[in-house]
């Protein structure tokens, strides 16, 4: 479904680490008219938990965001909300976004969201390696009454 | 007569001028730059996030250096910061049982699914000082395993199956956002635990040992403990498409706290919460014991008169930065008012002459 590999693809570049995005935009080198529709702008998101997991939500802080919007005619829209405050991020996810629903498609795809995919998969199998290393292994002893 | 009503402009502008070379220290010792803060200080960081309410690891660190490590003043250049943000929206709650866990212990199982995993904690260390870290560089690397990219279950969810905890249900109240509207007591849960996660550590950690010592009875045991990554839900206004906008680091604490029952209902373990961001252990397990001890109405205890169960004293002192602006606005220029008060005794004691003569 198109929403569902746009919701993926949005998020990886919301989500995406800010150096390493830029890196993989700037080595793509490509000129891109767009106009804006909303130049970015720094605000943020109230996160919400759940008292005890499973009970009411309550506010538990805020996380920066910045978005942008810009169309490359009058059909295609991007979109770039992503997490912190790092403006030319925003408009790079905006223009993936964007560029994601042309025939450009496939470039952006194979030089920038599948990159983050993997990247953020790295990172998980990193975290979970080490977190396993840190596993606890009870022992059992027999006791001598027992024999 | 000739007040002065102003002045101190030039003391003032020297005084920054002096605070600024201060804070650099000596020259010729390499300047702090904030990746090194945000990388190697990482505990002060997340402290300041999560008391400061705002989730941005640069620009904490950035107020660490400008606040020259003092963390309540980095915690207030946070608020200041983020008072001028607009609000682009709220969240979905949290999924936490997706946690990308570095951490997960529990204290009152021992064999649970997905097990106890340690991850990079200061316990069982010796606290002994490390002088191996006065020299340069040196460091271990974190060991690695194989592992199974399972979901772990919260373990009191398997108190829950048997009933022996008592269920945490919504109650369908609609709650404030405390930083929107001013608070009204009594609160929701929602408000107090909104104002618990941003509340100060230390304040929270005094309240919490007391109800241990015995001001207001709730045994408590850390039923779960889980710090690590939870992706953040939110709805793209334009699109309607709900994206995962952000990665965002949180500790959560599940305390199993002592029985209430009744002729109806056959005694349960209670339990308390706390969530708060970024790996801040001790604080998460200090939110849980509060915000169980001020659950006292709700299950029906007795209230003690102990500063942990009574709300209104809980939420109005915990918050580090309304605490420290009433606190250090008195070192301030109050000339005007203490003349006031002056001219106040003066009179008494001329009164008091007065009668004394009379007498």
């Amino acid at each position: 479904m198109k929403n569902e590999s746009r919701k993926q693809w949005l998020s990886y570049l919301a989500t995406a680490d800010e150096n390493y995005l830029i890196s993989l935009w700037d080595n793509l080198n490509m000129k891109i008219e767009y106009n804006w529709l909303r130049e970015p702008e720094i605000g943020s998101v109230m996160v919400q938990g759940k008292a005890g997991v499973t009970g009411d939500n309550f506010n538990v802080g805020e996380v920066t965001i910045t978005r942008c919007s810009l169309s490359l005619d009058k059909k295609i829209q991007g979109h770039g909300y992503v997490q912190g405050r790092n403006k030319y991020k925003s408009k790079i996810a905006a223009l993936c976004d964007a560029l994601m629903q042309t025939e450009k498609k496939e470039i952006i795809k194979r030089n920038i969201i599948d990159k983050l995919i993997k990247y953020k998969n790295n990172k998980r199998n990193e975290i979970l390696s080490k977190t396993e290393a840190t596993k606890v292994d009870f022992f059992t002893l027999v006791r001598g009454e027992d024999k | 007569m000739y007040v002065s009503v102003k002045g101190g402009e030039k003391a003032i502008n020297n005084a920054h001028s002096w605070l600024s070379e201060i804070r650099r220290g000596d020259v010729n010792i390499a300047e702090l730059n904030i990746k090194q803060i945000s990388e190697q200080l990482t505990l002060s960081v997340d402290r300041v996030m999560s008391e400061g309410s705002l989730y941005d690891k640069d620009l904490s660190a950035l107020a660490i250096k400008q606040s020259r490590g003092d963390l309540i003043e980095a915690i207030f250049l946070m608020r200041a910061y983020r008072t001028t943000l607009p609000r682009i929206g709220s969240s979905k709650p949290i999924e936490t049982s997706k946690m990308l866990c570095l951490r997960r212990i529990s204290a009152t199982f021992k064999d649970i699914p997905g097990k106890q995993k340690l991850g990079p904690t200061f316990d069982y260390t010796h606290r002994l000082l490390d002088f191996k870290l006065l020299a340069d560089g040196e460091y271990e690397k974190a060991k690695i395993e194989k592992y199974d990219d399972k979901e772990i279950p919260h373990v009191l969810s398997f108190l829950n199956k048997e009933g022996l905890i008592q269920k945490e249900i919504p109650s369908g109240r609609t709650s404030k956002d405390i930083t929107r509207n001013p608070i009204n007591f009594p609160l929701t849960r929602s408000e107090r635990l909104q104002s618990l996660s941003r509340g100060d550590e230390g304040f929270l950690l005094g309240l919490a040992y007391s109800t241990q010592r015995g001001y207001a009875r709730n045994h408590a045991f850390v039923g779960e403990l889980r710090t690590g990554y939870v992706e953040v839900q939110f709805e793209i206004p334009e699109l309607g498409i709900e994206i995962n906008i952000a990665d965002v680091m949180f500790t959560e604490c599940e305390s199993v706290n002592q029985f209430k029952g009744s002729k109806k209902i056959p005694a349960q373990f209670t339990r308390g919460y706390g969530l708060v961001f970024g790996q801040l252990e001790r604080k998460a397990i200090s939110m849980a014991l509060v915000d169980r001890s001020m659950r006292w109405r709700e299950f029906g205890e007795e209230y003690l008169g102990v500063a942990a169960q009574d709300e209104e004293f809980v939420i109005s002192h915990c918050d580090n930065i309304q605490a420290t602006g009433f606190l250090e606005h008195i070192k301030l220029p109050h000339y005007v008012d203490f003349q006031a008060e002056l001219d106040l005794v003066r009179k008494i004691r001329e009164e008091y002459k007065k009668n004394e003569q009379r007498t």
